[in-house]
């Protein structure tokens, strides 16, 4: 038996051991932990990350309430079957640094996870607590416990054995989650990993999209640096497909491409107005934000603020984007959807933040046209106001206007967050890979594969906007594919 | 990377650069634009490329110090690089034989226009250029545009260089002496506005290049978008060559000054 199935073998004797000291009514009578947070007056005047994480005996007493399930649901519930009780179980028996390897057999980047994911609708929604009309077990609490003590403590950690180089070169596109766990899997496999980032800054989505009060950067360029310490090199200011082509690469000797270039294009309503001054996507307000550093002293980027800012959209990108409006200067920072709150896409963690640091929810509400002043600059929303109908393909009750029914909202800044298109960048750079109507690069669902053999597609450019952990998902299942492709 | 080779002041706030991107250079067509970024604080800004040299490996920017960022990448010097380079970016222009083809510099438009008369000269196309600027002290390139011209027209508004008069007397004299086949028109848009209005009255097709705010300059943030024919497009990689007669001109001008 190796070593990691000791780590995770519910019939090992110390799990057994394990689950008998604690009686099944006495974990049960445990009350779910609650995540420590910064105040919510504090927090809106900076951007550190609001959930501060549990202590170490928080994290033993949570762990404790799982009850270590012959037959865990929660791992159906996880898109990439992480063992949870595995790693809980090490928890509960103060090995923490075991808990992270077990997480690692599965998740190149568990401590981005534990903070990102949307767990209640995921593996924490599975939980036999559920059926008890209790709070699940803080499966991503514990995660990102777990994950925390690896970084402050890297001492402890283990080295990583290195595998023997099989001097085999793979390219992959894109830094973001998709193309991270890639290149990790790729280079402990012994193959020679080059990552080619369009922008200036490593890490996608998780640098210019997710605000560092729900991601610090620390926490993403931990394990950009661990990757670096393994070999993976990563060329920055490099777009594929333009500034080298796929050709090329082939030419150069790579035996296999990853295309992880995620979801690039905002998407917009089409409504008059929207391209007055003032009107912006959610990807160019929060990459002004994120990536380029605007409003921080010595950054020479600028972004548009105002005292009354609208976000269109009910996602996590729109909860973002309207929590950190409140921590540039908004007084009214306003959530503008179309639907009710209980059809939001956002996560119930990211609706309840944003709400306790004072936004206000402008639901069943539809903008239709913005107005603007003499110069160009928007002032003002007309919207309007919505009721539900009857439930659509989805099952979501479709909104439908309300005859007469609209209003005119003062606002300074609009920021569109309804949703995103793939980047055509590749489609378009390599003619002959194949693409759906909506523009996501074809892929064989087990592999990875496209419709060139050497290429490989995985995240937003396959999926077309999809979560973080789906991403890293398809990273680990291309790279398997990949590596058994070349292995033949 | 990015390194410096060589700087030439064109005129007090316009300068040029010859910058070692071999990866670019050997990859750039004309209408291709790359974004550069000064310092780790710097703003993403992005530049058409005026000129390549594939065998040793350079390209030429041409930049004019107008704000805090091109003030920045201007004070650079020889042996000096840029914190980040990336390109070429854009789609390329359509080069093909069209017949006569006139293509309008205005001011420090002239540098993107270069590549295309050079292009439009080599597919076998007769090139009328029409540089156009303030004062004498303000026409570039004047010699490498003529290189690759059948005729060079000078235009300034005060008369300090060839015609006193703007740029659009220049191209309703050519089209009034011979059949145009196409118009290329580089400069500011309110330049680009009024050669394209000029055209339109004659009904010769007319392209611009468009130079919008960016950010990431691949598509990912929209903040270029214009209205093209009605349709909202991205000049990063919609553009950011338009047909001149579709674009709304006010519209650009306004959403240009948004942080004015």
């Amino acid at each position: 038996m190796t070593e990691n199935n000791i780590l995770s073998d519910r019939d090992s004797q110390w799990r057994r051991e394990l689950r008998e000291s604690v009686t099944p009514r006495e974990r049960t009578s445990i009350p779910r932990v609650a995540m420590p947070e910064l105040d919510a007056d504090y927090r809106v005047t900076c951007s550190r990350e609001v959930n501060r994480g549990l202590s170490r005996e928080m994290a033993v007493l949570e762990a404790t309430r799982c009850l270590d399930c012959p037959d865990p649901q929660c791992v159906t519930g996880c898109p990439v079957s992480i063992d949870i009780p595995g790693f809980i179980k090490n928890i509960e028996r103060g090995h923490i640094h075991d808990a992270a390897a077990v997480l690692r057999l599965t998740s190149a980047l568990p401590a981005v996870c534990g903070r990102v994911c949307p767990q209640e609708r995921q593996c924490e929604s599975k939980c036999i607590y559920h059926k008890m009309k209790k709070k699940p077990v803080a499966i991503g609490y514990l995660e990102r416990f777990a994950a925390d003590n690896e970084r402050y403590n890297p001492a402890e950690t283990p080295a990583v054995a290195s595998t023997p180089k099989k001097g085999v070169k793979v390219a992959v596109v894109g830094s973001g989650p998709a193309g991270l766990s890639f290149a990790g899997d790729m280079i402990r496999r012994g193959y020679d990993v080059t990552v080619f980032e369009a922008l200036h800054e490593i890490g996608g989505v998780l640098k210019y999209g997710i605000p560092e009060f729900r991601l610090p950067n620390e926490v993403v360029d931990v394990e950009i640096d661990a990757l670096r310490r393994e070999g993976v090199e990563f060329v920055r200011d490099c777009v594929i497909g333009k500034t080298l082509g796929y050709e090329q690469l082939m030419a150069d000797g790579y035996a296999g491409l990853f295309v992880a270039s995620g979801a690039g294009l905002p998407r917009f309503m089409g409504i008059p107005g929207e391209n007055f001054v003032g009107v912006m996507s959610a990807n160019e307000y929060l990459t002004r934000i994120n990536l380029m550093g605007a409003g921080k002293t010595g950054h020479d980027t600028p972004v548009l603020t105002g005292k009354r800012v609208a976000v269109i959209g009910g996602g996590n990108t729109a909860m973002d984007s309207v929590r950190t409006a409140r921590r540039h200067g908004a007084d009214r920072a306003m959530i503008v959807y179309r639907r009710s709150e209980a059809e939001m896409p956002a996560r119930v963690e990211e609706i309840q933040h944003a709400r306790q640091e004072g936004v206000e929810f402008l639901t069943l509400t539809n903008p239709v046209e913005y107005l603007a002043d003499d110069k160009g600059r928007v002032r003002a929303m007309k919207v309007q106001r919505m009721r539900l109908g009857a439930p659509d393909e989805s099952g979501r009750r479709s909104p439908e206007p309300i005859p007469g029914a609209i209003d005119e909202i003062e606002v300074d800044v609009v920021i569109v967050s309804v949703g995103v298109s793939p980047n055509p960048l590749i489609p378009n750079a390599i003619p002959a890979l194949e693409v759906s109507r909506r523009g996501t690069i074809t892929v064989n669902d087990d592999t990875m594969q496209s419709s060139i053999p050497a290429i490989y597609a995985g995240g937003d450019i396959v999926r077309g906007g999809a979560t973080v952990i789906l991403a890293m998902g398809d990273g680990r299942k291309a790279a398997a594919a990949m590596a058994r492709a070349l292995e033949e | 990377m990015y390194r410096i080779l060589e700087k030439e002041y064109f005129s007090e706030k316009v300068v040029k650069f010859i910058v070692e991107a071999p990866l670019i250079a050997a990859s750039r067509r004309p209408g291709h634009f790359v974004i550069v970024r000064t310092g780790e604080g710097g703003e993403r800004i992005p530049l058409t490329i005026a000129d390549a040299d594939t065998a040793r490996g350079t390209i030429m920017l041409v930049v004019q110090d107008v704000g805090v960022s091109t003030h920045k990448i201007c004070a650079l010097e020889p042996g000096e690089s840029f914190t980040d380079l990336v390109g070429p970016l854009g789609k390329a222009t359509d080069i093909r034989r069209y017949g006569t083809v006139v293509c309008c510099g205005g001011g420090v438009g002239v540098a993107p226009l270069l590549p295309i008369v050079k292009a439009m000269k080599q597919a076998g196309n007769r090139v009328v250029s029409i540089l156009a600027a303030r004062n004498s002290s303000l026409i570039i390139l004047e010699k490498e545009v003529a290189e690759y011209s059948d005729e060079v027209i000078i235009m300034t508004d005060d008369g300090s260089a060839g015609t006193k008069g703007l740029v659009t007397a220049g191209v309703e004299s050519v089209i009034a002496r011979e059949k145009v086949d196409l118009v290329v028109a580089i400069g500011p848009a309110v330049m680009m506005k009024f050669v394209a209005k000029t055209t339109a009255e004659h009904d010769v097709p007319t392209m611009v290049s468009l130079n919008t705010i960016m950010v990431d300059g691949t598509g990912m943030c929209g903040a270029c978008r214009v209205t093209v024919d009605g349709r909202t497009r991205f000049v990063c990689i919609d553009g950011p060559e338009f047909d001149a007669h579709k674009v709304d001109f006010d519209e650009m001008i306004m959403r240009l000054k948004s942080y004015n």
